[in-house]
């Protein structure tokens, strides 16, 4: 059984038409990756997902259970947790404030103690800022307190929205490297991004989004040698 | 000009017979003693409750400027027109335009933080203003202080205010369907979509505060030769008169004159004919206000305001339903 | 009495009033921040918590500190309630309409309150019997004493629950991205509910404490103060907790200040200037940050 699976999704914001039946799965363990363009409908997908925007038709099953009717503020206690597009780091908060509220819904102390010390280690600058406010990190700093504070909540499905959006080449493939970790101690990932290159070297498996509808999929080294792709997203 | 050809002329022309015909019946009933002083003075009070209404729907209602003083325009005019006729005899004429140029004139001091302030900023900084106004007229001994203002000249008939009313209504109803009133209404939709449409929001602003604010003050004027006392501390020029107001213009519709008209009216004559409701009703009106913005926040009336595209618009539905083309119902 | 020891008794005297002012402000500020919008029934709230105080002390024959309890937790729920009906529905409707029903809410509160207790003022019970301390050449009374051991004690209690508890970090959370806050899985709704029953309690604790220092309480004596509180928020930087305490002070001094050395019937008037030229000149508040209107 799949852990997500998205059937025939359908959004309408007002009278657009956002989303027009898109149908995906993503098995446990896999690194899966939308791809398309701006507007094409991934953060719509990811929204919905997480239960930010109300869906109009279709089914998003995780772990066997609909979440269409469930109020966004539940989902993440089920294990989903999303880290959205523009970081929305808490800008006021220090930043150990910012992972402690990713935590939010958890009851031991001991075991969000241990888990923070996992992310300080995951991202050890972090740790040297933990008493500054998220505001006045830089970028890349911003995009690593938002996975940490992703990740507090133990999820088991991990969406990532955009996580190389505005970062230096150097820190978009630290920030990579850390992907693929947290996916090899047992995370599913489903990745959104625009860096097609990047994302299609990192997933398992990848869909394309183009105008609200899925136009291609399949694994993703086949679909980096696809010809369209390289041409629409891969520039070559 | 006035068009009084064509379907739009025949329409002025029954709007300008309606008008002078409900006010020659309203004489007429007066001298058949079937209307006593009595209606009479609700009338005029009904009227000056139109102008009020009106003119702070240009400012909240049309350019989307929130106020809660309004009563202090009302104040201006009141106390300044009084002031006028009892200490320097002046004509009530004269008495009038100047309550409504210095109005006019706060109107424009009120304005210009406008410019800074939205939405709920405005509406306490609005509501500031006007009880400074208050207590300043609390504090100026030759006009009553807190005791209030005795002894001023009836000059208020009913004519004049049902005439004043007319006006106020024409020339606001016509500066909103000018260009200058499409200006007003874009800053209400869309504040910096219409600046940057290159429409002078600031002016705008300005001039609606303005213009409300003198019809408010030519109101308090009225007001006080209607009731020959005007006091500080009654309610009469206060916040509560204020939120008066504009619980008329929001059961009314934002926006909508003609809902300003009817509801003034309605709300004018209710608590004097209804004995219990006038106890209640300040329990009344805000549960009103409640649901109206829950269930009904472009108010009772709508988009719809009386007018001849309007009327033309029944009118025609009803005849394409007397006859199809082939001629059957 | 010299000029010099009627400034000091006129600051004690306005530091007391002043740390009602903070409590109320305290209730404007963190409300405003949560979900933008003026709760203008809140000095209704200060004006009930009064009342529920009076009843507890006359009726049910409470000690100062027990009703000052009962009425914090009665206004906490009329606080959650009032949110519920009148401006939860309203939430993502036009800004002007949440603003319309909160003064249709206050209206409503005050007239609500005329009809249930009358509208003639009630004598508050004299609980504690009347002490003047002698401080250099003015006086303190034991009034003011405990009007500012409460508000101090509730200032710090609020400032534990908002920087060091966990409720406290999702208040701070949904004030500054609630979209962001349901990410965390911290219930939006019920973090909102616990703003305005925090802001209540401290309203009523303003309200008791007013009744027992003027010995006196009527269903209208929630505008002013509740206007006042506003200001004081705004004067201090809205949102900011620190600035509505601050705020407060400054009112409270400010005001009393002007009636020793100018005129009583300006009292009201100097909370509205001060509040314009806040608007006008620093919109941002004393520890606010100046920050433009977002587009």
């Amino acid at each position: 059984m799949p852990i997500l699976e998205v059937n025939d999704l359908h959004i309408y914001y007002g009278m657009i038409h956002a989303l027009r039946g898109i149908s995906f799965t993503v098995e446990q363990g896999e690194i899966v990756t939308l791809l398309g363009a701006n507007g094409a409908g991934k953060s719509t997908t990811l929204r919905a997902i997480s239960g930010l925007i109300p869906k109009t038709e279709g089914e998003i099953i995780f772990e066997g259970e609909e979440l269409g009717k469930i109020p966004a503020h539940q989902i993440v206690g089920r294990g989903l947790s999303q880290v959205p597009e523009g970081r929305r780091i808490f800008a006021t908060l220090s930043v150990e404030e910012n992972l402690l509220l990713g935590a939010y819904l958890r009851k031991n102390k001991k075991e969000i103690r241990k888990d923070l010390h996992y992310v300080y280690k995951l991202f050890p600058r972090l740790l040297e800022r933990k008493n500054q406010r998220g505001g006045n990190l830089s970028g890349g700093e911003q995009q690593m307190l938002a996975m940490g504070r992703g990740l507090i909540s133990r999820p088991k499905l991990l969406l990532l929205d955009e996580p190389s959006m505005g970062l230096a080449p150097i820190l978009v493939r630290e920030i990579f490297n850390t992907i693929r970790e947290i996916n090899q101690q047992g995370t599913t990932v489903l990745l959104v991004e625009q860096n097609a290159a990047l994302a299609l070297d990192l997933a398992d498996r990848a869909y394309v989004l183009e105008t609200g509808e899925v136009s291609v999929e399949g694994d993703a080294k086949t679909l980096a040698q696809d010809s369209r792709i390289r041409r629409a997203y891969l520039g070559a | 000009m006035l068009n009084l050809k064509g379907p739009q002329g025949r329409w002025n022309f029954f709007m300008i017979a309606g008008i002078l015909g409900l006010y020659g019946l309203i004489q007429l009933l007066a001298a058949a003693k079937i209307l006593l002083s009595y209606h009479l003075q609700i009338l005029s009070l009904a009227c000056i409750n139109i102008i009020l209404v009106v003119s702070l729907n240009l400012i909240m209602g049309f350019t989307g400027q929130f106020s809660l003083g309004h009563a202090g325009f009302l104040a201006i005019g009141a106390y300044l027109s009084a002031s006028l006729t009892v200490f320097y005899q002046l004509p009530f004429w004269l008495a009038l335009i100047a309550s409504g140029l210095a109005a006019a004139f706060v109107g424009v001091l009120i304005g210009l933080p406008a410019l800074r302030l939205r939405g709920d900023y405005l509406a306490i900084a609005t509501l500031g203003f006007g009880e400074i106004i208050r207590v300043i007229i609390l504090n100026i001994s030759a006009v009553g202080g807190p005791r209030g203002f005795t002894g001023i000249p009836r000059h208020t008939t009913f004519g004049l205010t049902y005439f004043l009313m007319i006006a106020a209504v024409v020339i606001i109803k016509n500066f909103i369907y000018s260009a200058h009133g499409r200006a007003c209404i874009s800053i209400r939709e869309d504040e910096t979509a219409a600046g940057s449409l290159g429409i002078n929001t600031t002016y705008y602003k300005v001039v609606a505060f303005a213009i409300g604010a003198m019809f408010a003050g030519v109101a308090g004027a009225l007001f006080s030769h209607y009731m020959q006392f005007i006091s500080p501390t009654t309610g009469q020029i206060g916040f509560m008169r204020s939120v008066d107001i504009l619980i008329m213009l929001v059961l009314g519709g934002l926006g909508n004159l003609t809902g300003s008209v009817v509801v003034a009216v309605f709300l004018t004559f209710l608590p004097e004919f209804l004995r219990g409701f006038a106890e209640y009703r300040m329990l009344i009106y805000p549960v009103l206000l409640l649901l109206m913005m829950l269930f009904r926040p472009e108010g009772l009336m709508g988009k719809t305001e009386l007018s001849y595209s309007y009327l033309e618009n029944i009118f025609s539905k009803f005849k394409r339903k007397g006859l199809r083309p082939d001629g059957t119902n | 009495m010299e000029w010099y020891a009627l400034l000091i008794q006129q600051v004690i005297n306005g530091l007391a009033l002043g740390s009602v002012y903070s409590l109320i402000a305290l209730g404007y500020t963190m409300v405003y921040g949560i979900i933008k919008l003026i709760n203008f029934a809140h000095g209704e709230i200060y004006m009930l918590g009064a009342y529920f105080g009076f009843y507890a002390i006359t009726v049910w024959k409470l000690h100062l500190a027990p009703a000052l309890i009962i009425s914090m937790a009665l206004a906490s729920l009329l606080g959650i309630v009032l949110e519920r009906i009148a401006y939860k529905p309203l939430r993502n409707a036009p800004r002007i309409a949440a603003l319309i029903t909160a003064i249709g809410a206050s209206l409503f509160l005050q007239s609500a309150a005329q009809f249930t207790f009358g509208a003639n003022f009630k004598p508050f019970p004299q609980v504690i019997p009347f002490k003047r301390i002698a401080l250099g050449p003015a006086y303190i009374t034991n009034r003011q004493l405990i009007m500012f051991g409460v508000a101090l004690i509730l200032m710090v209690v609020l400032h534990i629950i908002v920087q060091y508890t966990r409720v406290g970090r999702a208040m701070r959370a949904v004030s500054l991205d609630k979209e962001a806050a349901m990410l965390m899985g911290i219930n939006v709704d019920r973090i909102i509910s616990f703003t305005f029953a925090l802001g209540s309690s401290l309203a009523a604790a303003g309200g008791i404490l007013v009744g027992m220092y003027y010995n006196r309480i009527d269903p209208y004596m929630g505008m002013m103060p509740g206007l006042k509180g506003f200001t004081a928020a705004v004067l201090g930087g809205i949102g900011v907790i620190p600035g509505a305490v601050i705020g407060g002070l400054i009112m409270g001094t400010a005001e009393n200040l002007v009636v020793a050395f100018g005129s009583s019937t300006f009292r009201d008037a100097v909370a509205f200037a001060i509040l314009i030229l806040v608007l006008l000149l620093k919109p941002g508040g004393l520890l606010g940050k100046s920050e433009n209107e977002k587009v």
